[in-house]
C-alpha cells in the first residue's frame, strides 16, 4: 500500500501506530490522525457514495463541514453509528468504518444507475415525478423512494451508552478556539473574569494547527500554541473544553455545549458517559468560529480526489499527509496558492495552478515562479476525468470578453479548489442576529446582534492570524470588562502571513452545455448548479423556496460548503444582487448531534417518573399486573395462577357484587378547600350547589370549563362549614388545582380560601360489596356506621385500626362501599389488616380494570373516556347536577350559547350488541344505515366498552347525535371484519333503582 | 430557555420553572349572563395575537406558585417587564422604563 505521509510534517504521533479498518481492510494510522486524514495517508480518496445519484465521493473538507465523507461507525460492545463524518472521527486502535449508499460493494454500486439517470431526477423530482399515475404511489414509488432515500444505515439495537448532562454559569464564553478565540480566551482569563472556552476538535489552534511557519511574537506558531495551553491551564478561572461543540445559541445567553467524551477512546472506561451536554448560561459570549472555505462550481468538482485547497494544506501540514502526487490548483482565491507552495515545497508535483481571476497579486506570481510552477491566470476549469479517482482536469483560457477558449487536459491525482472563505455566523444567526452583505467581501457578515454576543476573527471576516488575534484580544477584553473584569486587549505581532485577498466563485465560465454540466453545489443532496436554474425557471425566487425545491442547504451539513455557491447560482439565474435573492436560516444543532445527548439522562426508568402508592408494593407482591395512568402506575388486575385477564376480571367483578371487594384509590386527586369562603368558592367553581350541603354529607361535583364543556368530576366531602375535601379524577388533580388557583388568584382575590393539593397525603382504600359495613364496623372508632347515621354520600372523621380516618360512604361500583383515607403511611398497614380480617368474606383485590367494568355496569361516566372536552352537562346526561338557581359559575354563560342547546348534539347513552357475546372497540364509529355508500355518515362513537359478567354478556356506553330520543333504535357498528347492530339503551345496567348502594 | 423575573420572588428563574396561562387584562365579566351570546363568543375565544408587544399570563408554577402578568416581544421573544396580577396595564413609557433599566443592568 503506497504512503503518502512526509517525513518531518505535521503533528501526529509517528511512534504511536493505530490500526483500523475501513469497508473490512486493514489500515495503519497514526495517533492523532483523524478517519480522513488516515485514509489519504493510505492513499484512499473514495469513501462514499452520494445520496441521490450514488456517485463516487472523495474527503472535500477537513473539518466539521464535511459533506461528503460520511461513514458509519463500529466502535465495538454495540456502540455504533452511521454518518459519522470522517473528517473529524479520532482514529484509535480497533476501530471499524464503512462506506455508506453503496450496494454490492464501493467501487461497484448497483444504484449509480441513477446517475446516469440524473435528468429525471431534477429539481422539485419528488414533486412531478412520482404524481402519476396516482395507484403507483404506495405500491411502487413510494416503496422504492423509501428504500433508496435516507444516509446510512441507523443502529437497530438501544444506544448501550449513557449520557450526561449539566448546568453551568460563566462570565464569558468563547466558542472556538483558533487564533481569535485563543486571544479573547487568554484576555478574559487574565482579567479574572470565569472564562469556558471551547472548541470541536480534538485539539486548541484551529488554523493554526495548519500554519506552522507562522511566527507570533517572535515565537512559532505551534510553540506559542503550546505556550497559551499552558497559559490557559494555569488560570483556575479558565475551563477549557476541547471536542465541544457549541450547537445552538439560545435565549439570555444560553447556549448549548455538546461535549464527546469517549468517542475516542480504545477502550471506555466503565460506566464513562458518551457525551455531555452543557447547558450553559454565559453573561457574555464571543463567537470566534472562523470561516468555512467555498468549493468552485465546474462540471466534475465531485470526483475523489477533488477537494478544497485549504484542506489539503490542512492534511499537509497538521497530518504530514499529501493528497496527492501530481495536483492542480484551480481557485478565484489567494489563499489556494499558499496550498500549492506547501505542496511544492513538500516535494509534490504541482502541475499547474489554474486561478479564474484576471490579475493575481505579483508576489504569488513571483513565488510559483520560483517553485517552478505553471500559472495559468484568468482560465477556467470546465471538466475532470477519472471514475473512482481524478485522473486529468479539463481547462481552458477565458478571454477579457469571456470567451472560453479551446481546451487542454492536465493530468493529475488530486484536483485543489478554492471559491473563497464564507465567516461562521450560524450561531449568532441563531439568536436572530441580522446578517448584511459585505459587497467587497462578497460575504454575509454580522449586523444587528440581539444578544450580549461579539464575533471576532474570520468569523466576521478579519482575515489573516493578526486579525484574528487582536480582533480576538479586543473582543475578550470588551467581554470581560462589560462581565465586570477590567481588561487591556495585549498586541500581536505576526510573520508569515498568508495573502487574502479573492473573489466569490461564480459558477466557472464553460465552452460547454451548462445544462448538462454535473457541477454540484450541494454535495451532500447532490444539487447541482442547473437545478437552480431550473427551478428559477419554473417560476421560485426566494431563495426559501429555492432551497425547499431542490433541497440545496437542507443536508445534514446545513449547506456548510453550498449556501453561498447556491446563493450566486440564484442571483445570476434571477439577474438579482445577492442580498435580494436572500440567505437560509440556520438552525441548531450546528452540526449533527446524537440524539442520547439531547435525551442526556432522561432515559429508561428516569424518562418518566412513576409515581406509585404506599399500596403499590402489596400489589406488586400479590401478583398484579399494572397499567399506567397519567404519571401514577395502578394495579389493573390481579390473576390468579391460569387466569388471563377477562378472567380475573370477572373473577373480580363478581366477588364485589356477591360479598366484597378491595381496591386502591389512593391515586384519586384530592384538594383540601379552606376558609371563610370555601362554600362561594365552591359554587363559583362547580356547577353543583354547595350552600345547603351539611357538613359531614358529600355530592357528585361536576367542573366545567369557561366554554361550558365537562373538565372533571369527583366526590366531594364537607368536613366542617369552612372545610372541603375536593377529590377529582386521578389525571386531573393537577390541571384542577391549576384552574382553582388561577381563578382564585386573579379573579376573586378577594375570596379567604386556600387551596392545598392532599393527594399525596392521604391513602384511600375502597372497600365495596355488600359486606364492606361488616368488615370495617370492628376496627372503626368514633363513628356509627348504621343506615341512619351514616348513610350513602356522608363523610366522618374517626379511627380506624387505631388511626385517624376520614371514612367515606361512597360508592362507585353501585354496591354498599366505603372510601378510607388514612395518612399515607399508614395505607399499607391499615390495607393488609383489613385484607386479613376480611378472609372470611372471601375479600378479593380488584384492579382498574374491574373499577372500569363496575362503573360502566352502574352508567358512572369517567372524564376523558366517556366525555373529550366537546359534551356539556346535559350531553352526559348530568343536567340534574346543576345548580340551576345559582346566578353564576364556571361555565354556566356558555351552556346558553345557541350551539350548545342543539338538538343533534351527541349524547351519552348505552349500547347493548344484538349478539350479548360482541364486545365493541372503544373508538368504533355509529352509522345508522350500514348499506349507505362509502364515506358514511357517523353519528357517534363508542367510548366505554366491556364484558359484563353480572349480566353474562356486552355492555357499551356510546356518543350518539340527539342519542336520548333514539332509545330503543338500532345503530350500526361498522367493523374491518363485519358490521355490528346494536340497541340505544339507557345508561344504567345494573340495578337501576339502587337498591344495593344501602344494602 | 427564558430567564423570567418573578414580580412576587423578585428574582429571574429559568423558563422550566413556569407555565404559560395566555393573554393578559382579560377580566371574565362580572355578570356573564348579562353579556350577549356575540360578547361572551369574544371573552371566551378572541385574542388580540400580535406581532410584536404582548401582554401575557404566567405562573410560577414551580416556585412560589402565583400568577403574574409579563410583556414580551412575540419576535424577539424579549421580556419588557413583568409585573403582579391584578395591577394595571402598564404604559408605554412605563414598559420603556422597565426594558431601559433591564439594559443597563451589567
Ligand atoms: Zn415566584
Amino acid at each position: 500500500m503506497t504512503n503518502f505521509r512526509i517525513a518531518g510534517k505535521g503533528r501526529v504521533n509517528r511512534s504511536r501506530q493505530i490500526r483500523f479498518t475501513f469497508d473490512g481492510v486493514d489500515y495503519a494510522g497514526c495517533e492523532g490522525d483523524t478517519l480522513a486524514s488516515a485514509l489519504l495517508a493510505n492513499g484512499v480518496h473514495l469513501v462514499g457514495r452520494s445520496f441521490k445519484y450514488h456517485r463516487p465521493r472523495g474527503v472535500l473538507t477537513a473539518g466539521s463541514e464535511e459533506p461528503n465523507a460520511l461513514v458509519g461507525t463500529d466502535r465495538g460492545n454495540g456502540r455504533s453509528e452511521p454518518n459519522t463524518r470522517a473528517t473529524v472521527l479520532e482514529v484509535f486502535d480497533g476501530l471499524k468504518t464503512e462506506s455508506q449508499n453503496r450496494w454490492p460493494s464501493l467501487t461497484r454500486d448497483i444504484g449509480a444507475v441513477n446517475d446516469a439517470l440524473s435528468m429525471l431526477f431534477s429539481a422539485g423530482f419528488y414533486y412531478k415525478t412520482f404524481m402519476w399515475p396516482k395507484s403507483f404511489w404506495d405500491k411502487v414509488y413510494e416503496p422504492v423512494i423509501r428504500n433508496a432515500a435516507g444516509l446510512g444505515k441507523a443502529p437497530t439495537a438501544p444506544d448501550p451508552d449513557t449520557y450526561a448532562s449539566r448546568f453551568a454559569h460563566c462570565d464569558v464564553l468563547v466558542v472556538g478556539g483558533g487564533a481569535a478565540g485563543l486571544a479573547a480566551a487568554l484576555e478574559a482569563g487574565r482579567s479574572g473574569a470565569s472564562v469556558i472556552l471551547c472548541d470541536e476538535q480534538a485539539e486548541l489552534g484551529g488554523s493554526l494547527l495548519s500554519e506552522p511557519a507562522a511566527e507570533i511574537n517572535g515565537q512559532l506558531a505551534w510553540d506559542w500554541l503550546e505556550d497559551a495551553n499552558a497559559a490557559l491551564a494555569a488560570m483556575p478561572n479558565v475551563t477549557v473544553l476541547p471536542r465541544t461543540t457549541a450547537i445552538g445559541y439560545y435565549h439570555q445567553n444560553f447556549v448549548g455545549l455538546c461535549q464527546r467524551l469517549t468517542d475516542h477512546l480504545a477502550i471506555v472506561p466503565e460506566g464513562a458517559p458518551r457525551e455531555r451536554m452543557w447547558k450553559l448560561r454565559a453573561k457574555q459570549v464571543v463567537l470566534a468560529q472562523g470561516a468555512i472555505e467555498k468549493p468552485l462550481v465546474f462540471a466534475g468538482n465531485d470526483r475523489p480526489g477533488v477537494m478544497l485547497a485549504g484542506a489539503a494544506r490542512t492534511y499537509l501540514n497538521r497530518y504530514g499527509v499529501k493528497v496527492g502526487n501530481r495536483v492542480v490548483v484551480v481557485t478565484t482565491h489567494d489563499s489556494a496558492w499558499h496550498a500549492a507552495f506547501d505542496l511544492a515545497q513538500a516535494g509534490v508535483e504541482v502541475a499547474a495552478i489554474v486561478d479564474v481571476r484576471g490579475t493575481v497579486p505579483s508576489q504569488l506570481a513571483a513565488a510559483a515562479d520560483a517553485l517552478r510552477i505553471r500559472t495559468l491566470i484568468g482560465w477556467t476549469v470546465t471538466g475532470t476525468k477519472g471514475r473512482l479517482r481524478v485522473s486529468s482536469v479539463r481547462v481552458n483560457p477565458v478571454t477579457n470578453g469571456g470567451k472560453v477558449g479551446a481546451a487542454e487536459t492536465i493530468a493529475c491525482d488530486a484536483l485543489l479548489m478554492s471559491g473563497g472563505w464564507t465567516p461562521s455566523v450560524h450561531l449568532f444567526s441563531h439568536t436572530q442576529g441580522s446578517l448584511t452583505w459585505n459587497e467587497d467581501g462578497q460575504m454575509f457578515l454580522p449586523g444587528r446582534g440581539m444578544e450580549e454576543c461579539r464575533l471576532a476573527g474570520a468569523g466576521k471576516g478579519r482575515f489573516g492570524l493578526k486579525a484574528a488575534f487582536e480582533d480576538g484580544a479586543a473582543a475578550g477584553a470588551a467581554a470581560a470588562a462589560d462581565a465586570g473584569f477590567g481588561a487591556e486587549p495585549a498586541v500581536y505581532h505576526v510573520e508569515g502571513e498568508l495573502s487574502f485577498t479573492g473573489v466569490t466563485g461564480r459558477e466557472l465560465p464553460t465552452d460547454r452545455d451548462p445544462g448538462h454540466a454535473k457541477a454540484f453545489v450541494d454535495f451532500q443532496n447532490d444539487v447541482m448548479a442547473k437545478d437552480i436554474r431550473l427551478a428559477v425557471r419554473e417560476g421560485f425566487k426566494s431563495i426559501e423556496h429555492i432551497k425547499r425545491y431542490t433541497t440545496t442547504g437542507m443536508a445534514t451539513d446545513q449547506g456548510k460548503t453550498s449556501n453561498i455557491n447556491g446563493l450566486a447560482v440564484a442571483s445570476d439565474a434571477l439577474k438579482r444582487p445577492i442580498p435580494a435573492v436572500g440567505l437560509t436560516t440556520f438552525r441548531p444543532p450546528y452540526t449533527p448531534t446524537s440524539f442520547g445527548t439531547f435525551a442526556g439522562y432522561n432515559k429508561g426508568a428516569l424518562f418518566e417518573v412513576t409515581r406509585k402508592t404506599p399500596i403499590d408494593a402489596w400489589a406488586e407482591e400479590n401478583g398484579a399486573a399494572f397499567e399506567p395512568v397519567s404519571l401514577w402506575r395502578r394495579a389493573w388486575y390481579f390473576p390468579q395462577v391460569g387466569e388471563d385477564m377477562h378472567a380475573a376480571v370477572a373473577r373480580e367483578c363478581k366477588a364485589v357484587r356477591s360479598s366484597l371487594g378491595i381496591f386502591d384509590a389512593s391515586t384519586l386527586g384530592k384538594i383540601e378547600i379552606v376558609g371563610p369562603d370555601a362554600a362561594e368558592f365552591m359554587n363559583r367553581m362547580y356547577t353543583n350547589a354547595w350552600t345547603k350541603l351539611a357538613p359531614g354529607r358529600c355530592r357528585y361535583g361536576l367542573l366545567l370549563g369557561e366554554d361550558g364543556f365537562i373538565r372533571d368530576d369527583g366526590v366531594i366531602g364537607r368536613l366542617a362549614h369552612d372545610r372541603f375535601h375536593v377529590t377529582t379524577s386521578t389525571g386531573g388533580a393537577a390541571r384542577v388545582l391549576n384552574m382553582m388557583e388561577d381563578y382564585l388568584q386573579t379573579e376573586w382575590p378577594d375570596l379567604k380560601v386556600w387551596l392545598t393539593s392532599t393527594t399525596e397525603q392521604w391513602s384511600v382504600i375502597a372497600l365495596q360489596g355488600p359486606n364492606a359495613r361488616k368488615l370495617i364496623e370492628p376496627f372503626v372508632e368514633g363513628i356509627d356506621l348504621s343506615e341512619g347515621a351514616f348513610p350513602h354520600m356522608a363523610v366522618a372523621t374517626g379511627k380506624i385500626c387505631g388511626v385517624p380516618t376520614r371514612l367515606f360512604r361512597v360508592s362507585f361500583t353501585g354496591e354498599l362501599g366505603f372510601e378510607i383515607n388514612v395518612p399515607a403511611r399508614y395505607g399499607r398497614a391499615v390495607w393488609e389488616r383489613l385484607f386479613e380480617a376480611g378472609q372470611r368474606f372471601g375479600i378479593t383485590p380488584y384492579g382498574t380494570e374491574t373499577m372500569h367494568v363496575l362503573r360502566a355496569e352502574k352508567g358512572y361516566i369517567i372524564v376523558g373516556q366517556d366525555t373529550d372536552g366537546t359534551l356539556t352537562p346535559d350531553d352526559a346526561g348530568l343536567g340534574w347536577a346543576i345548580g340551576k338557581t345559582k346566578p353564576d359559575f364556571v361555565g354556566k354563560r356558555s351552556l346558553s350559547r345557541p350551539d350548545m342547546l342543539a338538538k343533534d348534539r351527541k349524547q351519552l347513552v348505552g349500547l347493548l350488541t344484538t349478539d350479548p357475546k360482541t364486545v365493541l372497540e372503544e373508538g368504533a364509529q355509529i352509522v345508522l344505515d350500514p348499506n349507505q355508500p362509502v364515506p358514511m355518515k357517523m353519528v357517534g362513537h363508542v367510548t366505554s366498552s366491556y364484558w359484563s359478567a353480572e349480566l353474562g354478556r356486552s355492555i357499551a356506553l356510546a356518543v350518539i347525535q340527539g342519542g336520548r330520543s333514539l332509545q330503543g333504535q338500532t345503530v350500526h357498528v361498522p367493523m374491518p371484519d363485519t358490521v355490528h347492530a346494536a340497541t340505544i339503551t339507557g345508561m344504567v345496567f345494573v340495578d337501576p333503582e339502587n337498591t344495593r348502594l344501602s344494602a | 430557555m427564558l430567564l423570567i423575573r418573578c414580580p412576587y420572588c423578585e428574582a429571574e428563574r429559568p423558563e422550566v420553572e413556569f407555565t404559560y396561562a395566555g393573554e393578559a387584562h382579560i377580566a371574565r365579566p362580572a355578570d356573564p349572563s348579562a353579556l350577549s351570546d356575540d360578547d361572551w363568543r369574544d371573552f371566551l375565544f378572541i385574542r388580540t395575537n400580535p406581532r410584536g408587544r404582548h401582554f401575557e399570563r404566567w405562573r410560577h408554577m414551580h416556585g412560589c406558585g402565583r400568577f403574574f402578568n409579563a410583556v414580551r416581544d412575540t419576535v424577539t421573544d424579549k421580556f419588557a417587564m413583568t409585573y403582579k396580577a391584578g395591577a394595571p396595564r402598564p404604559s408605554d413609557e412605563e414598559i420603556a422604563l422597565a426594558a431601559s433599566v433591564k439594559e443597563a443592568r451589567p
